[in-house]
């Protein structure tokens, strides 16, 4: 990693940052549960990540990388979308009034 | 870059966007769904474009990872009952975490191991790389340490012992240290691995002396860490799209920590090194306790038929008893009988941040009558009688009078301040913090013991033949 795209790294995250704390405080105790289940799906994109290790890249590609990114991939896998339907199943269940 | 990459890089943008908007969307119900649907569209071009990846040489095992992931996480997500929410978070954040690490671990073995060029595992690379894996171990293990105490194979009190506390923090110095030893020689194989087993041993240190009635904050620090950890990935493969999702997951995490902390007053130290409830010994005013009033379910039908006002106040123990479908029958009879019924939730009851709500709306009890603790205390001296169901710290008035009880300044519900207050407990033990209750002392409160759901089925009944 050059020190250039560390740096344009670290910019991303601290607007990242700021900006996570502008939106989240606005969310309401009520939708705290949910809150925590839709970040934890949205956090499981590290499977992008875990995807290029399970398959392998470069010319020279380790065994050991891919079962270790394989892995990686069920975990991931397993949070994006247990994360998201029990996030909607929540949701739906809010309403206003019977 | 040919149009790949640009693609590629274009979906991870996207994606990025549409998180934002997403999170967004949860600061009100009405624009939640959208807001989340949004996210679930912005994840698959994510997922679509990694797929275009001209560097995968052979998608076998990607697919069989897809595969297995979407059938656990689907089943997980259909089948998880909403008392079980805490456990399920626990078990996703040792998850989310895991992948951190093992992309981590995979990425250090390559360079290690001659599969990739060495003279890439620089020292901004190597602490990148280092900050992941010891923060995705330590909080795989907690996390796991979290779930068992949740679904209670791990004994929820706190195990403490002597000199746990030196011992802990000799063991995260010594971690760190290996850390940034790795920092300056990358290349050190034997001090990686070691830093690694000590991280995951040290996760389990860390959580194991913590009681279950901290959990609410031990959820959001882990939350907090799973998304800082996944960041570090980000920083790891210089992907913007993961060190985006995974900041907002850490900050998300972070937010709630601090407002869990705040509830019970207390500091974050405090809660992790704290071992609160273990042996305090416990300073109560003397001379005010009394006798505990137990009343019979029919006067509690009657006080409550003919009430004006009723507010419940719900606690971990509505969980236990899975009693959140009867409570809202209760109430349902009381308001077709003209009462006005709110419910009010302190931020910390539960084991999660919210879990009363969820609970309750899952029992059809509409947002609306949800009150928050600075909303509803205003209203408990106009309430006629308030039904405490399963809650006990969040209620104690030591909080408020007595400035040598432990949980002195934790902001609490006043249900004291109502007409009346019946309170349903299991037994006549302690509450998990193992502290005296003199709200259960008070003239102005009945105690109704039993099972949370039996008690308030058998209200349901004794309130239509009033």
């Amino acid at each position: 990693m050059s020190s250039e795209s560390m740096i344009a790294a670290i910019y991303v995250f601290a607007l990242a940052a700021f900006l996570g704390y502008q939106v989240i405080s606005r969310v309401p105790p009520l939708l705290h549960t949910p809150l925590m289940s839709a970040t934890n799906a949205i956090s499981g994109i590290s499977l992008v990540g875990s995807i290029v290790i399970a398959g392998g890249t470069g010319p020279h590609h380790s065994k050991v990388a891919m079962v270790l990114g394989f892995i990686a991939v069920v975990c991931s896998t397993t949070n994006v979308v247990g994360g998201f339907v029990i996030t909607d199943r929540m949701l739906r269940m809010f309403k206003r009034k019977k | 870059m040919n149009l790949q990459i640009y693609f590629i890089e274009f979906s991870y943008l996207l994606a990025s966007v549409l998180f934002i908007l997403g999170l967004k969307g949860l600061s009100h119900p009405e624009t939640a769904k959208r807001g989340m649907h949004l996210a679930e569209f912005g994840m698959m071009m994510a997922i679509i474009g990694t797929l275009m990846h001209f560097e995968i040489v052979s998608y076998t095992w990607i697919i069989v990872g897809l595969l297995v992931g979407s059938t656990l996480g689907l089943a997980m997500g259909v089948w998880v009952p909403m008392t079980a929410m805490p456990q399920r978070t626990a078990l996703s954040h040792a998850f989310g975490a895991f992948a951190a690490a093992l992309v981590g671990i995979a990425e250090y073995y390559s360079y290690t191991h001659g599969f990739k060029p060495l003279a890439e595992l620089g020292h901004v690379k190597m602490g990148a790389m280092g900050f992941e894996i010891m923060l995705g171990s330590l909080t795989t293990t907690g996390s796991l340490i979290a779930f068992g105490k949740l679904q209670g194979i791990v004994p929820g009190k706190p195990l403490v012992y002597r000199g746990q506390n030196i011992f802990n923090m000799t063991l995260l110095a010594v971690t760190i240290g290996l850390f940034i030893y790795l920092i300056f020689v990358p290349t050190a194989v034997i001090p990686f691995y070691v830093m690694l087993t000590l991280a995951f041993l040290f996760g389990i240190l860390l959580v194991l002396p913590i009681g279950s009635a901290d959990m609410p904050v031990v959820m959001s620090l882990l939350n907090s860490y799973a998304g800082l950890a996944s960041a570090a990935t980000g920083f790891v493969l210089n992907n913007k799209v993961l060190i985006i999702a995974g900041t907002l997951d850490g900050f998300s995490g972070f937010i709630l920590s601090i407002l869990m902390c705040r509830a019970m007053n207390r500091s974050i130290t405090n809660v992790l090194f704290g071992a609160f409830g273990s042996a305090a010994p416990v300073v109560g005013i003397e001379g005010q306790q009394g006798e505990m009033r137990e009343v019979s379910l029919d006067d509690i039908a009657v006080q409550l038929a003919y009430a004006n006002k009723v507010v419940f106040v719900p606690g971990y123990g509505l969980a236990t008893a899975q009693a959140q479908h009867a409570v809202r029958e209760l109430a349902s009879v009381l308001e077709r009988r003209g009462v006005t019924v709110k419910y009010g939730i302190h931020p910390v009851a539960g084991r999660m941040p919210g879990h009363m709500n969820v609970l309750l709306a899952e029992a059809n009890v509409p947002y609306s009558q949800l009150y928050e603790l600075e909303q509803i205390n205003p209203e408990f001296p106009t309430t006629d009688v308030a039904m405490v169901i399963g809650a006990n710290d969040v209620v104690n008035p030591d909080a408020r009078d007595n400035p040598n009880s432990p949980i002195a300044g934790m902001p609490i519900l006043e249900v004291d301040h109502a007409k009346s207050v019946v309170v349903l407990k299991r037994g006549q033990g302690k509450g998990f913090s193992g502290l005296e209750n003199p709200l259960f002392f008070k003239p102005v409160t009945g105690m109704l013991y039993g099972d949370a759901k039996d008690t308030l089925t058998k209200l349901v009944g004794a309130v239509q033949h009033v």
